[in-house]
């Protein structure tokens, strides 16, 4: 079952034509790369499944989004609802000026669960899915600052599991950490796709290859080539695809 | 060419940074020396003296500025309540003189008084004599008390300024400071929440166009004098509470609360508003993301985020606030009482030092209790400024 559908998705910055005419399906409990060089769109796209781009003044939309097949565009939609439903990982780790365990309640709290039983109870089982617990369990009331980048990396994970999305966007999630801390979030995504639909922006290939299902290629606002990620890095049928993988640009 | 030319200009950058340190430097030592005079000071006026029988034990040390204003505003009655015999004190000044004299014994020309005030001080044991010092008699049989001090005690714990009582001069730092005090906290209680809204809603939520016009309008409310501040606040806001509150006079604590925090706002508005902005947008984001609305991520991450920040807006307010002079003397009514409602007349220190410096005989004791309350203010702000850098250093560990 298609989970995501972007129909005709266009998108502009002001007047810059960031997104071109993309069409694309996403199946549920896969786990799909987006690829291509800066400044392609693709982190466009990304943020437009959980509407994070409306923060940005004078852009707009043309096409739909469906989640679930409903259009998360349509007026009326409750857009922290949406968010609830479609969590996000971003490039920099950005763990909240508090303590460890207040950073993975947060999400609950906002979303006004007031049991704390509940809540204990869900930070412990988000970091142990994120496996984040043994490293934390003693200190879950230090300043979540005090962890190192790939630990906040996978804390922010489980916070944006903590309140049980069905989709998590990871916007090059792995690209200022270190090359251990980098194959434990990779580990982890391959775990997340048992129960997420995940959708990951990267600018390394041999991540994309390891661990999505499916690759959508991205060159200057268009979507160039989408399909398993095995078939597009053994045998794409764009050249451009060809080139980008073989890193002759880009 | 090119070297001696920049030595000369590193020179005088070295020597602009070491005049303004030395000038820093000087200045405190200058406030510093002239202040702490004030405890060598005589505390009874000059050319005057304080004679007592000689019968009378009481020992010197009792006499200091604040008891010896007791005494002759007859608050203490009674010798033993400084440790002496159990006899009723008897002031004297010399206007007394004709009570105990007639003109003709005191002579045409006055010249009898040394010798008419010498026997009075040996007849009663109980009096004390405020007297000139050219009317003490060569032969004097009573106590002469010379050094009566002005102690930090007096001045710190003073409950009264009144650099013209007469004998002693009072300069009790008590209803300064806590004047000083009470209209800076309240005009920090009326400035803050109406500052912080603001900040908030330049900051996150109001339309860039609306907050390119507010934030210099701000910023000239900084530049305005504090003069006319003081005149504003005279002429409208001293009225304004005279007639809603029925006061016989309308310059209080409240008008000078009200115009302080006006003064304070724009400093509040403007740093805090930084603080708010500088909150990084990944921060927003992250919260934003979790389904959290725009105002749970004002008040859950981005206000505790930009919490120091906004603590020294508020420091920076206090400062202003504790600091300001003119237009708090003009408003306030600078009556040197301890205040007990806001809607009385009180003073400030600032408000002192200005309106006094001008009467006081340079080098004199009321001069040097100026500078004093010139240190007391030195520390006020300085202990604000090492709070403040702690609370700082906190938040970012």
């Amino acid at each position: 079952m298609n989970k995501i559908e972007a129909i005709d998705v266009n998108f502009f910055y002001g007047k810059f034509h960031a997104l071109k005419d993309i069409n694309m399906q996403i199946e549920e409990r896969t786990v799909v790369a987006f690829i291509g060089p800066s400044g392609c769109g693709k982190s466009t796209f990304l943020r437009l499944f959980n509407r994070m781009n409306d923060l940005i003044p004078d852009t707009h939309l043309h096409g739909q989004i469906l989640i679930d097949k409903h259009d998360i565009y349509q007026k009326g939609v409750a857009v922290d609802e949406l968010r609830k439903n479609v969590g996000m990982v971003f490039q920099r780790p950005n763990p909240f000026p508090k303590s460890i365990f207040e950073n993975v309640a947060y999400g609950l709290r906002v979303n006004g669960v007031k049991d704390e039983s509940f809540i204990r109870q869900r930070v412990e089982e988000t970091l142990k899915g994120a496996a984040l617990w043994d490293e934390v369990k003693d200190k879950l009331k230090q300043s979540a600052f005090a962890l190192s980048g790939g630990q906040q990396q996978r804390l922010c994970i489980a916070r944006a599991m903590a309140i049980s999305p069905s989709i998590l966007l990871m916007d090059e999630p792995a690209s200022a950490l270190d090359p251990i801390s980098t194959a434990k979030v990779e580990e982890l995504i391959r775990q997340l796709k048992k129960d997420y639909t995940v959708i990951i922006v990267t600018h390394n290939m041999q991540q994309a290859a390891r661990v999505s299902d499916k690759t959508a290629y991205f060159y200057l606002g268009e979507m160039i080539e989408y399909g398993d990620t095995k078939r597009i890095f053994t045998n794409p049928e764009k050249e451009s695809t060809q080139k980008y993988i073989t890193g002759r640009f880009g | 060419m090119r070297k001696p030319f920049e030595r000369i200009i590193e020179g005088i950058l070295a020597c602009s940074g070491y005049i303004t340190s030395v000038v820093i430097i000087l200045i405190v030592v200058f406030l510093f020396r002239e202040a702490f005079g004030l405890f060598k000071s005589p505390a009874v006026e000059e050319g005057y003296t304080i004679a007592l029988n000689r019968t009378n034990k009481v020992s010197e040390d009792q006499f200091h500025a604040q008891t010896l204003k007791l005494v002759f505003d007859s608050e203490i009655t009674n010798w033993s309540n400084l440790g002496g015999a159990d006899e009723e004190i008897l002031l004297f000044r010399l206007d007394d003189l004709t009570n105990y004299y007639s003109e003709e014994e005191l002579g045409s020309n006055l010249e009898n008084v040394p010798d008419c005030i010498n026997k009075l001080v040996d007849s009663i044991p109980g009096i004390i004599a405020f007297i000139p010092k050219l009317y003490v008699a060569s032969n004097f049989k009573g106590r002469l008390i010379e050094d009566v001090a002005i102690t930090p005690k007096d001045f710190l714990a003073g409950k009264e300024w009144f650099p013209t009582s007469t004998p002693s001069a009072q300069f009790g730092l008590l209803p300064l400071i806590t004047g000083t005090l009470w209209v800076s906290l309240f005009a920090i209680l009326f400035a803050l929440p109406f500052g912080l809204a603001v900040s908030i809603y330049m900051a996150e939520i109001a339309h860039l166009k609306i907050r390119n016009i507010m934030k210099p309008m701000i910023e000239l409310l900084a530049g305005i004098p504090s003069v006319v501040y003081g005149f504003f606040g005279l002429v409208v806001i001293v009225p304004f509470i005279q007639k809603v509150f029925h006061l016989p006079v309308g310059e209080s604590g409240l008008a000078g609360s009200l115009v302080l925090a006006i003064m304070a706002l724009p400093t509040i508005i403007t740093v805090s508003e930084d603080a708010i902005r500088n909150c990084p947008r990944s921060m927003r984001e992250a919260s934003l993301a979790l389904g959290a609305s725009h105002w749970q991520t004002i008040y859950r991450v981005v206000l505790p985020h930009s919490f120091s920040g906004i603590s020294s807006a508020i420091v920076l307010g206090i400062g202003r606030a504790i600091g300001e002079t003119m237009a708090v003397l003009m408003v306030t009514g600078n009556a040197a009482v301890i205040p007990t409602s806001l809607l009385e007349p009180l003073r400030t220190i600032p408000a002192t030092i200005a309106a006094e410096l001008g009467e006081a005989p340079a080098g004199g004791a009321h001069y040097q209790a100026l500078f004093m309350l010139g240190v007391v203010l030195f520390f006020i702000t300085l202990t604000i400024n090492l709070a403040v850098e702690q609370i700082t250093k906190q938040q970012k560990s």
